[in-house]
């Protein structure tokens, strides 16, 4: 277990690193810098030179690598300088709206697609079967920042039951939950129908296992065999797609923050293209693909927890 | 065995129905996008401020933008545009993640590496890849292509190098070997051939997933610079008219959706018939 | 207490519908043990799974299986619930797969004892330590907290006898329960249902292609071949004189010491239990 646990956290440095590479080359290869950027097109070339001395951009390339995997470590990772604010304590920020955001979309998308897979489950071929298919067809076809703006114009504009954009802040936690369901919704409807298919495939097979039989034959009802007995035994290929997703998530973060103005992680990628603010870019690219790796990281643990089988393996 | 004997003859042609439905939507897309190339009800660049916002069958089939372009016509170049640069992102990444995963599974030394860059890859969600190469090339189809085809380098490595290590496994291939017959040679002649059906499955899932992805990128911006329409902008523009004009976010968004769904369910009926894994679980 | 009579099973088939059971009557009195001998594919485990309503649904059934005169058949889930496990216990042939390999062999055993009786999780705990320790598994107290994977074949077995006498049922039904295990083991599994049978007084009814475990454990038996009852009697007369050709086939077919050992011991050469005499 703990040598397990030891050469997945190996992998886990190598992917970081390969990644902040790959990352820091891309940004290298950016003409201009954040002295130029910042100074304009009017600059002489002597207060740029200078600038770039200050902000160490003149350092090589390897030195100035190094230097930012020390930020990442350490938090200080310069200044942005659209913001005017440390890169750091502007990514912490926003984090606080787009972490919730995705883990509400995650519950969000197991909440809907469990009841849903393991119901078409419990009876192949059934109604609640040809339902959820058509569910998980059209659910995986459709744009989530689309569903974002459907359902502003029907639930928010429409209805006016909730708010159509913008975040109010965690200082009200009822108004921060409220500004966050809806784009979470979003994000959660197409995930949930690629686990719904996942889910369902999987319990199918399970059910056909010999023990949800002696389950059966113990007196226990359909319906326990099917939850406490095959449902757990299902869930490994759940989690996969749940960690394979996370990719998509952060993506779709990404769109549907800028469809309902969140000032999250993705919206402030997008607000730092548009500004050539590079070191935010930069860094929120790498602040997501870590988020992306440790998600990995944690699918990994979360097997042993769901499969004994796989606790005590080396 | 019974059992099993009459699940076998009742699944006897599998997924002709997803198949059918799948072959021919994605037939109406790809014949909607040839068509735009030639004709469209209307120029889907001309603007007529006086016809703007205009509904359905009042200005046109699926009535006027904002700034009075034809919908229907912008929604068949939409087409085409998104198609584009859906073929050529997945044409890049095929190419490359079929090589790598053909060259992890031939050679134990590249495997490891191989697959530690593509979990890297992998971790680089498409819409951030743009981001960045949007900084570099500024916003357009190269950027789009790129960082969809980049992210599906991996996708299609993975699933080559399963399906090829199955392959290296068969004992045709030890006669090969013992024919004399070299690694490149062994791929290119036994382990190619036999992985094409899975391989071909995967390009039309993921043009599916491409063309998801491109409307993303030119929603926000970062696809196809005007004046060429795209899916994507035109739902970017929709935004500010949801109430007045929901044909506007409705018409873009149902193109999307029908188009995906046409590929997914065409990549579904070529898996049941060509991917041998999944012809036995159905 | 349970009699099947002209009981067939069919299922839909392309050029219509395959009988795997057809027209089998037998009867088991209480305390008696019934060996039901055949190749596979000749209907035995069909036959089983309709004794507890767990025939899979595309199955059709016709006749009736009486349970002190109630009809399995046409029993309710409500009811077939009550009886599974508690009226009747089953034990599979696969102790590799048979077992939940999420839930620990204790947790296994308490559930079906919990789902009968309104006891906490504790006593039923108690209990299944009780039956762990009857199946004779060594080390019970650390065994009750393992899972499957963790055990071996014939301990996975007996946590098996002890999931189907949890509630010390009337009938249990055994579906080749030694076939998956070394020849060893067999031995092992099959003095522990002996005795168990004899200590509860169960009726047993023990389906095998083993003519050697059905000659050891069973009073009468009855031969299946394609689904049909070829032959029926007390086990000693049908495996000594057998009258109906297949049955001879099957003698026949055995290697010469095992079918030497039919007419005074055992196939693994240990001293032949009485069968049906005294009971």
């Amino acid at each position: 277990m703990l040598r397990h646990l030891a050469r997945r956290a190996a992998g886990f440095a190598v992917t970081f690193l390969l990644i902040s590479v790959l990352v820091f080359c891309m940004m290298e290869i950016v003409p201009g810098d954040p002295a130029s950027a910042m100074l304009g097109t009017s600059a002489t070339p002597e207060t740029l030179a200078a600038l770039r001395a200050q902000m160490g951009l003149d350092a090589p390339a390897v030195v100035r690598y190094l230097r930012w995997l020390g930020g990442l470590a350490s938090g200080n990772l310069g200044i942005s300088y659209t913001y005017g604010v440390p890169v750091g304590s502007l990514i912490l920020e926003r984090l606080a709206v787009t972490l919730p955001l995705t883990g509400l979309a995650v519950l969000l998308a197991i909440g809907i697609a469990l009841p849903l897979g393991v119901t078409a489950a419990s009876r192949p071929g059934g109604v609640a079967d040809g339902a959820a298919t058509l569910y998980a067809q059209a659910g995986i076809a459709v744009p989530n920042f689309w569903i974002g703006l459907l359902l502003i114009m029907t639930v928010a504009l429409g209805l006016g039951l909730l708010p159509a954009g913008g975040f109010p802040g965690w200082g009200d936690p009822v108004a921060a939950l409220r500004a966050l369901l809806l784009p979470a919704l979003a994000l959660a409807i197409p995930q949930s129908a690629v686990l719904t298919r996942v889910t369902r495939a999987s319990v199918v097979e399970v059910m056909n296992e010999d023990f949800v039989r002696t389950a059966r034959a113990k007196g226990a009802s359909v319906s326990r065999a099917l939850w406490r007995h095959a449902v757990p035994n299902a869930l490994v290929p759940v989690i996969t797609m749940l960690g394979l997703q996370i990719s998509f998530l952060i993506g779709g973060a990404v769109l549907v923050e800028n469809v309902f103005t969140l000032p999250g992680m993705g919206r402030l990628a997008w607000q730092a293209l548009a500004q050539r603010d590079l070191i935010v870019i930069q860094n929120v690219v790498m602040v997501f693909a870590t988020v992306v790796i440790v998600v990995n990281l944690g699918v990994d643990l979360l097997y042993t927890v769901v499969d004994p089988r796989l606790r005590r393996r080396a | 065995m019974t059992v099993l004997a009459l699940r076998a003859r009742r699944a006897w042609r599998p997924g002709s129905v997803t198949l059918l439905v799948g072959g021919v939507l994605t037939a109406f897309l790809v014949a909607v996008a040839l068509t735009s190339l030639v004709w469209t009800p209307e120029d889907p660049a001309r603007m007529r401020i006086l016809q703007k916002l205009k509904g359905p069958l009042v200005s046109g089939l699926l009535g006027t933008d904002h700034l009075g372009r034809d919908v229907a016509s912008m929604l068949m170049r939409g087409a085409f545009n998104s198609l584009t640069v859906a073929f050529a992102a997945v044409a890049v990444g095929a190419v490359l993640g079929t090589l790598a995963g053909v060259a992890a599974a031939a050679r134990a030394g590249f495997d490891a590496v191989l697959m530690r860059i593509c979990d890297a890859l992998f971790a680089l969600p498409p819409i951030l890849s743009a981001i960045m190469l949007g900084a570099l090339l500024g916003p357009g189809a190269l950027t789009a292509i790129i960082a969809i085809g980049v992210f599906m380098i991996p996708v299609f490595a993975r699933v080559t190098r399963g399906a090829a290590l199955q392959i290296w496994a068969r004992d045709y291939i030890m006669a090969a070997r013992m024919a004399g017959k070299g690694t490149a040679r062994i791929t290119l002649e036994h382990v190619l051939p036999n992985i094409a059906g899975q391989i071909i499955v995967q390009v039309t899932i993921q043009l599916a997933m491409a063309i998801l992805t491109e409307a993303g990128l030119s929603f926000l911006g970062l696809g196809l610079p005007p004046p060429a329409p795209t899916w994507g902008r035109m739902l970017a523009e929709a935004q500010t008219y949801l109430l007045q004009a929901p044909h506007l976010a409705l018409a873009p968004g149902l193109a999307i959706a029908a188009a995906v769904l046409g590929l997914n369910l065409l990549g579904d009926g070529l898996a049941a018939r060509l991917d041998p894994r999944r012809r036995q679980a159905s | 207490m349970l009699a099947i009579r002209n009981l067939s099973i069919a299922f839909p088939g392309p050029d219509g519908p395959v009988r795997v059971v057809d027209d089998v009557s037998v009867a088991v009195q209480r305390g008696e043990s019934l060996g039901i001998v055949g190749e596979s594919g000749s209907g035995k485990s069909m036959l089983s799974l309709a004794t507890i309503g767990l025939l899979p649904k595309s199955a059709r059934a016709a006749g009736e299986i009486l349970l002190e005169g109630r009809d399995i058949l046409a029993a309710s889930e409500r009811e077939l619930r009550g009886i599974r496990g508690r009226r009747i216990g089953m034990i599979f042939q696969e102790p590799m797969t048979a077992l939940n390999p999420a839930m620990t062999a204790g947790q296994q055993i308490a559930e079906g004892i919990r789902l009968h009786r309104a006891v906490g999780r504790a006593e039923a705990r108690a209990e299944a330590l009780r039956l762990l320790d009857r199946v004779r598994i060594p080390d019970p107290a650390r065994r009750i907290d393992s899972y499957p994977h963790e055990m071996s074949g014939g301990q996975r077995q007996r946590v098996g006898i002890a999931i189907a006498l949890a509630l010390k049922p009337d009938l249990l039904i055994a579906d080749e329960p030694t076939t998956a295990l070394d020849v060893t083991v067999q031995k092992e599994i099959l003095d522990i249902l002996d005795e168990l049978v004899a200590d509860l007084g169960l009726s047993l009814i023990l389906i095998s292609h083993d003519l050697g475990v059905i000659a050891r454990s069973t009073d009468r038996t009855l031969v299946m071949c394609r689904g049909r009852a070829v032959e029926e009697g007390p086990t000693e007369a049908v495996l000594r004189r057998p009258t109906a050709q297949y049955t001879r086939d099957l003698i026949a077919a055995l290697p010469r010491r095992a079918r030497a050992g039919l007419g005074g011991e055992t196939a693994g050469g240990e001293p032949r239990r009485v069968a049906g005499g005294g009971r």
